[in-house]
């Protein structure tokens, strides 16, 4: 069986990134994904860990935890911090909309989560944190073996 | 990052190296950003045959160099885009502004 777990734990520096993005595809992985599909992933989950460095913790280093978990064909991720929360999601949610226009962030994240995934849940509370969930079906290839019989 | 100045077409070339993300687009501001300050180019092309990977700090870090670049009366270029990250580009309405050049012969042939 392909069902699988993990989770790893690290403080909110931006040098950080690269290192989710290089945990959650190597993860990945084992579904055996396209690299359209890993590419799609990778950028999904850039976009949640960036957030939480920049947004949740914006002037203290907190942790941020990435959960994955592979359940037959599909991967369940789940990025969360102990962080200032989100006001309001709807309006984070908002393609083009950041609070952090100053430091040229193009507010695109969720956008990008939403479309590179097939499903995005934010769970936040104020002064508590956000937790954000993804899922994405890996599709399967169906190797026809006849295909070279006549 | 490699950055190549081409006088005469008042040119600078970015050859990004790195993957774009958060943590790399602002080391690639600041030297942009001086390079462009400096030389006060025409055109600013973005190489990205070498990008691996880029998320939404690509499209914030684009913006503000076309800004940077308007300021002394440039435009921004993108050149070598894959397929993945055009997607990038395409769903944030970017190209409105700068476009994607699909192979700039003249000054990569210079480069040599």
């Amino acid at each position: 069986m392909n069902n699988n777990e993990m989770k790893v734990e690290f403080l909110s520096r931006s040098v950080n990134e690269g290192f989710a993005r290089a945990v959650v595809s190597s993860f990945v992985s084992q579904l055996d994904p396209t690299i359209e599909e890993l590419s799609d992933i990778k950028t999904a989950v850039s976009e949640a860990v960036t957030n939480s460095i920049i947004h949740a913790y914006p002037n203290v280093e907190g942790k941020i935890t990435v959960k994955g978990r592979l359940v037959e064909n599909e991967v369940e991720l789940e990025i969360s911090d102990n962080g200032v929360g989100i006001e309001n999601v709807e309006k984070a949610k908002e393609p083009l909309f950041t609070t952090k226009g100053n430091l040229e962030r193009s507010g695109m994240g969720f956008a990008i989560m939403e479309n590179f995934m097939d499903e995005l849940n934010v769970e936040s509370i104020l002064g508590l944190g956000t937790k954000i969930t993804m899922k994405k079906k890996i599709k399967k290839y169906a190797f026809d073996n006849n295909k070279f019989c006549k | 990052m490699k950055i190549s100045h081409f006088i005469e077409e008042k040119t600078l070339l970015i050859d990004i190296t790195e993957e774009i993300d958060h943590h790399a687009s602002e080391k690639i501001r600041r030297r942009v950003d001086y390079e462009i300050q400096r030389f006060m180019p025409k055109k600013v092309v973005f190489n990205f045959e070498m990008v691996k990977f880029m998320d939404s700090a690509g499209i914030g870090l684009l913006i503000g160099r076309y800004k940077t670049a308007k300021m002394y009366g440039g435009q921004v270029e993108l050149v070598n885009v894959s397929e993945k990250i055009k997607k990038i580009f395409e769903m944030s309405g970017i190209l409105r502004i700068m476009n994607i050049i699909e192979n700039n012969n003249e000054i990569f042939c210079k480069k040599i």
